[in-house]
């Protein structure tokens, strides 16, 4: 019987047998932790392993991106935890200026095809968009991971989806991902991991592979699969030098449901308050007004999302009274911004752009909403009291940018 | 130490109108607000307080208790404080129809049993009445509810007591 991606990936981790439903236990190629979740991966590791120095060093990695720079003494105590335990154990950190995690693993290469990689964020998945199996842990995983590079795991099983048809712009890669979403529900893969396939994945950037694997999260799955393309490879041979060897399924590997979806001529999508699948056409929420807009994250934070909101802003201004806060993903992407102009396009229009991070998500390092007020964010989670006390809807970055320059969507 | 494979506390059915509540992700159990808090026994304090109905939980609850939720429980971050809150008030056990897959990790590797329902029967039982659960082959006091036992692998860590005495 033949082997999904996933399957193969462990298998290439493991010693055991590996196939879908069993446990095993497989290495682990880089272990990470962030200033969420970092602090007490250090707190485990002083209790259960004390004075115990960790091997394979240069496969750890500590990345801060949530609350950075850190805003409160709580916070900047954690942080601290951590750069000091990583200066003791030899350990890399990647600090507050760095950006986001996931990104930076991409950006340097460490994540590449066939790879196995942790940390304490669950849109670790996003990795899948090199063809790596990502995985978002809890502290204590993580924390078992840094001693010991192994982990138990369920294999999980796998869903193919043919996508059916080609769509163009303004429907981007981020629209592609709400329909499956609103197509699959929030537990529509709920442990299971995606495999995609179908011609319009040859449409689309590499920022949108991001973006399509990274709301992997919010349908409950493990990791998702988009058959890679060009832009994907190029990505690859520049960020590691070499040619990208992916891993692909099996002729005959076994799925456990098979789904097609005809994304033809798709329309722009939005997810309403206050969950990510309750997924709309913008066109029936025509005349909302907009009171927020947040451009970042690690679903939309890459310079093409960025560039696709400058073009619609240059030479305007943003409407009076919203107000549109753009976070860049990495110190790159912000670096790129800089280099090309965008920043000055975009700090034109009247955008507030900040330091690259986590941004709207994580205890709102660029401020939260608060009663009333409605969000369009290109960030992937709504639910209530995440991103504040407002409505916040959960859209493209072209959706976004043209609801900052209306005031409405 | 011999671990209590039968437990028996009274439960907290999760509802909202009747039904069992689905998709209570880890900002409605353990906000994001608190994420800079390590101290185990400072998080039971705000264990639902972001789920709309169920904000009072923490003060209302009793050791032992036993939780019971619908689908896709504790979906959303990676937070292990999310499970830690419940550790820290000396919630027993829960089941839940299905887990988010991280936090199902994170409860086995804490030693906290959480099971998942095959079947329940809602109507047949009352807020806070007991029940009892075997952990090992998911057999339960009540006709009407039906739960999935241990895999081995969590039977071994929840033995031993968590993932690292476990893995060691």
């Amino acid at each position: 019987m033949g082997k999904t991606i996933v399957e193969k990936i462990i298998q290439s981790h493991s010693d055991e047998k590996v196939k879908a439903g069993k446990i095993v236990w497989m290495k682990l190629d880089i272990r990470t932790a962030r200033d969420f979740g970092g602090p007490n991966v250090v707190k485990n590791l002083e209790k259960y392993y004390p004075d115990e120095r960790l091997p394979d060093v240069e496969n750890i990695l500590f990345t801060f991106d949530c609350v950075v720079p850190a805003k409160t003494i709580p916070y900047a105590n954690n942080q601290q935890i951590c750069r000091e335990f990583a200066k003791k154990q030899g350990i890399r950190v990647f600090d507050v200026d760095a950006g986001i995690g996931t990104h930076i693993l991409m950006e340097k290469g460490f994540a590449r095809p066939g790879r196995i990689l942790v940390g304490t964020d669950s849109h670790f998945n996003i990795l899948g968009a090199v063809g790596a199996f990502g995985q978002g842990m809890g502290d204590q995983d993580i924390a078992f991971t840094f001693c010991t590079g192994k982990t138990w795991f369920e294999v999980p099983e796998t869903i193919k989806i043919n996508l059916k048809g080609r769509f163009t712009f303004p429907t981007t890669g981020k629209d592609l991902v709400l329909f499956v979403l609103r197509k699959l529900g929030s537990k529509g893969a709920l442990g299971k991991c995606i495999e995609y396939y179908g011609e319009c994945l040859q449409d689309l950037s590499f920022a949108e592979y991001i973006t399509l694997c990274s709301m992997m999260t919010e349908m409950g799955g493990i990791v998702a699969f988009p058959y890679p393309n060009e832009n994907v490879t190029n990505w690859l041979i520049k960020r590691t030098g070499e040619n990208p060897e992916f891993i692909f399924a099996d002729r005959d590997a076994k799925y456990c449901n098979e789904i097609e979806i005809d994304v033809t001529d798709l329309q722009p999508q939005i997810a309403c308050p206050p969950k990510p699948d309750n997924v709309k056409e913008v066109s029936r929420l025509k005349c909302l007004k907009v009171n927020s807009v947040f451009v970042g994250s690690c679903t939309n934070g890459r310079f093409e999302d960025m560039l696709q909101v400058s073009e619609i802003l240059k030479g305007n201004k943003v409407a009076q009274g919203v107000m549109l806060r753009i976070v860049p993903a990495t110190k790159e992407v912000y670096g790129q911004m800089l280099k090309e102009g965008l920043i000055q396009v975009l700090y034109d229009a009247g955008a507030i752009i900040s330091n690259p991070g986590c941004g709207g998500c994580a205890s709102g390092q660029i401020g939260m909403t608060g009663k009333r007020e409605v969000q369009i964010s290109t960030a992937n989670r709504n639910f209530l009291g995440k991103q504040g006390d407002g409505d916040t809807y959960l859209a493209s970055p072209v959706t976004a940018a043209f609801a900052a320059l209306k005031g409405k969507l | 130490m011999q671990k209590n494979m039968k437990l028996n506390g009274k439960i907290w059915l999760i509802t909202n109108n009747n039904n069992l509540i689905n998709d209570i992700d880890t900002d409605m159990i353990f906000h994001n607000r608190y994420l800079a808090i390590t101290d185990i026994n400072q998080m039971g304090q705000y264990a639902f307080d972001n789920l709309n109905g169920w904000k009072d939980f923490a003060k209302e609850s009793e050791k032992g208790d036993i939780i019971i939720a619908g689908k896709n429980f504790g979906s959303g971050s990676s937070r292990q404080q999310a499970v830690d809150c419940f550790i820290s008030l000396g919630i027993q056990a829960i089941l839940a129809e299905s887990f988010g897959a991280i936090y199902k990790r994170n409860a086995i590797n804490s030693g906290l049993p959480i099971l998942q329902i095959k079947k329940i029967n809602l109507q047949k039982f009352n807020q806070r009445e007991k029940i009892v659960i075997n952990l090992v082959d998911g057999s339960t006091n009540s006709e009407y509810l039906e739960i999935e036992p241990f895999s081995k692998v969590q039977l071994d860590i929840y033995q031993s007591g968590n993932l690292f005495s476990y893995g060691k």
